[in-house]
């Protein structure tokens, strides 16, 4: 509520002034009831047109202003609440987007998404009806009681017995209600997941002609949600009803009850009607709050949980006074005994990691499944910061420079292709905005993408969708390399990206490349011996820890582990073939 | 003084409030939820997309609804009365003040009269007013108002009157019944309306989810998954709220209308048509806010779409924002559309808050205009002022159904446009009907022959334009290709995804359009890399082929399949629960399952998708053992990755732009120095090359 409070602050003078305009429009209604008799008692009884001109005129000119008030409260409201949700969602959007990845793992990018989106228009909901209901009820309650207290105070126990029969009916429906409608949440995602399941599984659950079994899984989760949904909807039928039952009987009872207090000369018949009137507006006021104190809770889980990512601070961040890169250095790497645990975890994914990759050459990156390969290569871009040791960088500890000048140096391929919205040009121009279409051009040939961009109908203006969905896998992948070639980097990471590739293009693409990265320091993730076979150097990578490095040939002398990756995936043929000596006994 | 005065206001408050009491009553809805996402114009004020063919799909709609007719009609009917007893209980409510008032009034006159007369003077009984006012002095009775001066009259003054309380506890008990059978009725509609509209709803979903195991794969090529679902949950969701809450609203509103109507014709139609003037001006201005507030809803749920869109796409791909240094454009791009946003936002916001105090001030304008209009009747006698205040209590309800009407058309639109998503699913063509007279084989040995096989995904272009092969049972078919040569069309046809559009493919001789579809995919065991589990737990997941598979068979199988071994280091072992993604375990144990679940199924037959990435190499040797166990004594077709099952395969199709351009042995096609040939070579350095020579 803290931080919500600091992006009302400056909008404070419209907020009192929505408000100072809701007060005129809730006085405006409240006197509205007084014109309406005076124009019946004063103008009809008393058969005078000119009375019923003269306060009919009085009483619109007091609605009108009402009106003006209402609809200018209503504007100011619409412009808070905006614009709150504005500064809001912009605070949110650069906050996150200066997040690590260590914020991304603890929040989850889904979480932060929903965060920025529906929360954010929830809060913008939210500030618009507190303004404009919550502000007013109050003072409509208030001034219709003083008025009540005012006209009738020996009936004022009856607005109170009906606020109160009220109160325990909305009470008791939404205790009964709530645990329903949790329950109906789950049902409707259960009725999802059989939903989406079936349509993912198409083509599993005809094979296993399972058509029929999973009709019943649906049908269940259908039933279920039916039941609890007649329950719910049963239950919620009755409010309206009952509402309507209980105002009708209340202004009964009021006239009734009334007319006792009359004949014993304690009330007059004018105050009983006022009275009858401020009853109503009471009991509005109050229904009116208890739907904004149903609201309100979820409102607040909004605010906190957008308070939480505006709270958290990025854990990898600029250092004060940043050195910067010599011109003439080419992309050196260098770890010194770098370990590194992701945060709420003792384990160290990297233990004590040591190697150089230099410029000119290729470093291959091997090893199996959980590993750690992917996790070394996070951290040169300062996804993460290592927990121990130091990563060098032309000389100069990742952590001493800005990140902007860092990752300047690096042509990134990632393992999962994140594709953008736009075109293939745009797409592959995002390594450098800057650069031509020839250039652009050059690179997707280099990518062996310029074939595929080639039959699109579009070339390299065709549209890609959000994530890439219309492209396949391969596809992608050579536009995500075409995109780190264009940078013309110092330093290329490919991170197992060439999975999505067959032979033919893989081979292709790295003769290409080859060329390319001439000079550039090149660092290979990969879980194919095949691809690493041919580089410079091999860091054998095993539970975290440099098991070897060196040459394929010496590996397969001195590494125990690189031999076992081998000899899964080479044949013995091909495994002496790729020996020193091997190749001179064919 | 005031006698008459008080009735009137009597009427008017209790009209007043009446009339807006029930209606702002919380509808109950039973998501219970804050309403739309953006909180922008509620309801009416935001337009819907249309239907196409809108007649069609209510038609179709009303075919739903058709078994339920009686409960309809019990509804309606319903409805009618509840509503009927709300419109006529003011007017009751009026007659019951109306009565107090005439006696307190009487009461007043009385003592005013006997506060003139002389103390302790006796009244015989039956003197009337008109007697006393006899001997009154003239100047006295002038100055008594006319209207008083009736009453007067005709008032029994031998004693002080008494209110009638026999007559107001009638008129109270008439009431209260009439109330509780508005409520009631309009309850129990509530409640039949409830069970019809989640019978619909359930019907519908059963619809969809059997269409959707008939509909050929074919569908899924142009649309996504995400369609379909929404058309199960959300359209069908729309339709069922609007089938609970509009169809009785259409009823009750247009009852309330020509109640209303009918109310006030019966007392001045003069005051009527003044009251009605209003009417197009109410039409109007809800025309003309619901036309500019639905511009702006529809930019901002447009501008809205494009920043989610942003967000989405920019933390999904923080990692490539980052390293690319795109923070700053991220940003810019997201400020220029959050700004569009709130110009959109504050505007459709604004824009719907504008309803309610202009109907408000019409409201009022059209009172003004009644007292006026009803003051001059008055003095000409032609209505009396009890009718005035009915009137104006009738006046005040009037707006509310109308919006509600006007919205009614906005609803049965969006409903409309739900609907006929539902429907435009529904009437897809299916799958190509069964063969009427299946084949059933005792055993099938595995024998798979492509006679002259044509196939295209679209009628007009062949992917597969003339392909024979001869595999004999037990063989093993390695098909490769490069990326998107369109292995996976093989699939297809052979697990009949899809249909051949010329020549025939057969398995032991018979061609597979002579089976039972279901019958005929239980001859092939199916390994794909897209490795499909439920969530459910892995015993469960592991007889999804055969589901009365012993517990011994189970294990067996998992021990031969490698499963058994990780399983048992899994929390609750076979019973732990695969969660919703499925990434409770690792891809490399997920193929295991797959490749388990196909061999407890025990097929003739089976395809098999080689594994090429994201399993570590350990879990590799393992799948490779597993696959070689499946795969023993069965005609196994593999889209292959490995050199080693490409070189040791019986029979090798080689694929390209979706046909197949050669097949035969390694060594044949390597002699062929063809596509194979050259594939082949550019796959592997020179130091395999070597070891080819």
């Amino acid at each position: 509520m803290k931080q919500l409070l600091k992006y009302l602050r400056p909008y404070w003078f419209q907020i009192v002034a929505a408000i100072a305009l809701i007060y005129l429009q809730v006085m405006t209604d409240l006197a509205l009831p007084a014109y309406m008799s005076r124009i019946i008692n004063e103008g009809i009884v008393g058969q005078d047109n000119s009375v019923i001109m003269a306060i009919g005129g009085q009483m619109l000119l007091v609605t009108l202003f009402g009106a003006v008030a209402t609809i200018v409260a209503g504007y100011l409201a619409a412009r808070i609440s905006t614009g709150v949700a504005r500064d809001l969602r912009s605070a949110t959007f650069s906050k996150i987007t200066s997040y690590s990845l260590t914020e991304f793992d603890k929040f989850s990018t889904s979480s932060l998404i929903t965060r920025s989106t529906n929360d954010i228009q929830q809060i913008q909901m939210v500030v618009f009806i507190v303004l404009r209901m919550v502000a007013s009820a109050p003072i409509m309650g208030i001034g219709a009681v003083l008025k009540a207290q005012q006209t009738a105070p020996s009936m004022s126990w009856m607005i109170l017995l009906a606020v109160a029969i009220i109160f325990c009916l909305i009470t008791t429906i939404f205790i009964v209600a709530l645990p329903k409608f949790n329950q109906l949440q789950k049902l409707i995602d259960k009725l999802n997941l059989v939903a989406r399941e079936n349509l993912t599984g198409l083509r599993v659950i005809r094979a296993f002609t399972n058509e029929k079994h999973e009709e019943k899984k649906f049908a269940k989760a259908n039933a279920d949600l039916m039941q609890v949904n007649l329950f719910v909807n049963r239950l919620m039928v009755i409010m309206q009803p009952i509402m309507m039952l209980l105002l009708n009987i209340t202004t009964l009872g009021i006239i009734w009850v009334g007319a006792k207090y009359i004949d014993i000369g304690g009330l007059k018949i004018g105050d009983m009607l006022a009275f009858m009137q401020y009853a109503m507006q009471i009991i509005m006021s109050f229904l009116m709050l208890s739907i904004v104190f149903i609201m309100l809770p979820r409102a607040t889980v909004s605010v906190s949980r957008v308070a939480e990512v505006l709270d958290s601070e990025p854990e990898i961040h600029d250092p004060p006074e940043p050195k910067s890169y010599v011109e003439d250095n080419k992309g050196k790497i260098e770890f010194k005994e770098v370990t590194f645990s992701y945060p709420d975890s003792d384990a160290p994914v990297i233990r004590n990691v040591s190697f150089v990759a230099e410029p000119g050459e290729t470093t291959a990156i091997i090893g199996s499944t959980g590993s750690g390969k992917s996790t070394l290569i996070n951290l040169i871009p300062r996804f993460y910061d290592a927990s121990s040791g130091q990563i060098l960088v032309d000389d100069l500890d990742v952590k001493e420079v800005k990140q902007e000048d860092l990752r300047a140096k690096l042509g990134y391929v990632p393992q999962k292709v994140v594709l953008f919205s736009g075109t293939v040009s745009s797409n592959i121009k995002y390594g450098a905005p800057d650069v031509t279409s020839e250039a652009v051009a050059k690179a997707a040939k280099i990518a062996q993408a310029s074939s595929f961009i080639g039959a699109l109908p579009d070339k390299y203006r065709s549209k890609i969708a959000q994530g890439g969905s219309n492209v396949s896998g391969g596809q992608k992948q050579r536009l995500a390399i075409a995109r780190a070639i264009v940078r013309k980097p110092e330093i290329y990471i490919f991170d197992d990206s060439f999975s999505a590739l067959d032979f033919k293009t893989d081979a292709a693409l790295r003769q290409a490349l080859a060329n390319e990265t001439k000079g550039a320091t090149v660092l290979l993730v990969t879980q194919r011996i095949s691809t690493a076979l041919q580089a410079d150097k091999i860091v054998v990578m095993d539970e975290g820890k440099v098991m070897g490095i060196g040459t394929h040939q010496l590996l397969l002398k001195i590494c125990p582990v690189y031999k076992e990756i081998a000899m899964s995936q080479l044949s013995e043929q091909e495994l002496i073939d790729s020996m020193p000596g091997g190749k001179q006994s064919v | 003084m005031n006698k008459t005065d008080s009735n009137n206001r009597i009427g008017a408050a209790v009209g007043a409030s009446s009339a807006a009491a029930p209606r702002t009553a919380p509808a109950g809805s039973p998501r219970g939820g804050m309403g739309g996402p953006m909180g922008g114009p509620p309801g009416m004020l935001r337009g819907g997309e249309k239907a196409k063919n809108f007649k069609a799909t209510m038609v179709g709609l009303a075919n739903y609804l058709r078994p339920y007719w009686i409960k309809i009609v019990v509804v309606i009917v319903f409805a009618i009365a509840s509503t009927v007893f709300a419109i006529v209980s003011p007017k009751i409510m009026g007659k019951m003040t109306d009565q107090l008032v005439t006696d307190v009034v009487n009461q007043m006159a009385y003592d005013q009269i006997i506060s003139k007369l002389p103390t302790g003077m006796t009244i015989p009984a039956g003197t009337t007013g008109a007697d006393l006012i006899k001997f009154a002095p003239p100047a006295l009775v002038q100055q008594i108002p006319a209207a008083k001066l009736e009453q007067i009259i005709s008032l029994d003054m031998s004693h002080r009157p008494e209110i009638d309380w026999k007559a107001l506890d009638a008129i109270a008990l008439t009431l209260v019944g009439l109330f509780l059978l508005s409520a009631g009725f309009s309850y129990l509609q509530g409640w039949i309306m409830t069970d019809v509209t989640q019978k619909v709803t359930y019907n519908m979903r059963k619809e969809i989810s059997e269409k959707i195991n008939r509909i050929p794969l074919k569908y899924f090529d142009t649309r996504t998954f995400g369609d379909v679902l929404s058309r199960v949950t959300n359209d069908v969701d729309t339709i069922s709220q609007s089938l609970n809450q509009s169809l009785t609203q259409i009823i009750t509103s247009i009852v309330t209308i020509l109640g209303i109507l009918i109310m006030m014709l019966s007392i001045s139609w003069q005051m009527t048509l003044v009251a009605l003037i209003a009417l197009p001006l109410s039409f109007g201005i809800i025309a003309l806010i619901v036309n500019k507030s639905q511009r702006y809803f529809k930019s901002q749920q447009e501008v809205l779409g494009k920043i989610n869109g942003h967000i989405e796409e920019m933390y999904a791909g923080h990692t490539i924002v980052k390293v690319f240094n795109g923070e700053r454009r991220s940003l810019d791009i997201f400020d220029t559309t959050n700004t569009a946003l709130y110009a959109n936002a504050w505007k459709s916001q604004f824009f719907s808050s504008l309803m309610w105090p202009i109907m408000n001030f019409i409201g009022n304008l059209d009172y003004v205009g009644v007292a006026i209009v009803g003051g001059y009747l008055a003095v000409n006698k032609s209505v009396t002022i009890g009718d005035i205040s009915a009137f104006i209590q009738y006046v005040r309800q009037f707006n509310q159904p109308i919006i509600q009407t006007a919205n009614i058309a906005n609803v049965l639109q969006s409903t409309a446009a739900a609907a006929e998503r539902v429907f435009e699913f529904l009437a897809e063509s299916e799958e190509v009907a069964e063969t009427e007279t299946p084949v059933q084989l005792a055993q099938v040995k595995g024998n798979v022959e492509f006679d002259h096989v044509v196939f295209g995904y679209e009628p007009d272009t062949k992917v597969i334009k003339d392909f024979t092969a001869t595999i004999k049972q037990g063989q093993r078919v390695a098909i490769v290709g490069p990326t998107g040569a369109g292995k996976t069309t093989m699939v297809n046809l052979l697990m009949r995804f899809y249909d051949v559009s010329a020549g025939a493919i057969r398995i032991d001789g018979i061609d597979i359009r002579e089976f039972s579809r279901g019958d005929f995919r239980r001859l092939f065991g199916m390994v794909l890399q897209d490795t499909w589990l439920f969530n459910g737990t892995i015993r469960e997941n592991l007889l999804y082929g055969k589901h009365d598979a012993t517990e011994s068979e189970v294990e067996e199988v998992a021990r031969a399949a490698h499963v058994d071994h990780f399983v048992h280091s899994l929390p609750n072992g076979y019973d732990m629960v695969i969660n919703e993604e499925a990434d409770n375990i690792s891809q490399g144990e997920k193929q295991l399952l797959t490749i388990a679940r196909a061999m407890i199924a025990n097929p003739p037959m089976l395809i098999l998708d080689e594994a090429t990435s994201n399993v570590d190499t350990r879990t590799e040797v393992l799948i490779q053992h597993a696959m070689e166990k499946l795969m023993q004594g069965r005609t196994s077709f593999v889209i292959a990755h490995r050199l080693s099952t490409i070189r040791d395969a019986d029979v090798i199709l080689v694929m390209r732009d979706g046909n197949i351009v050669e097949q035969g042995t390694h060594v044949e096609l390597l002699a062929l120095n063809g596509f194979y040939a050259n594939l082949y070579s550019s796959q592997f350095t020179d130091v395999d090359l070597v070891e080819l020579g």
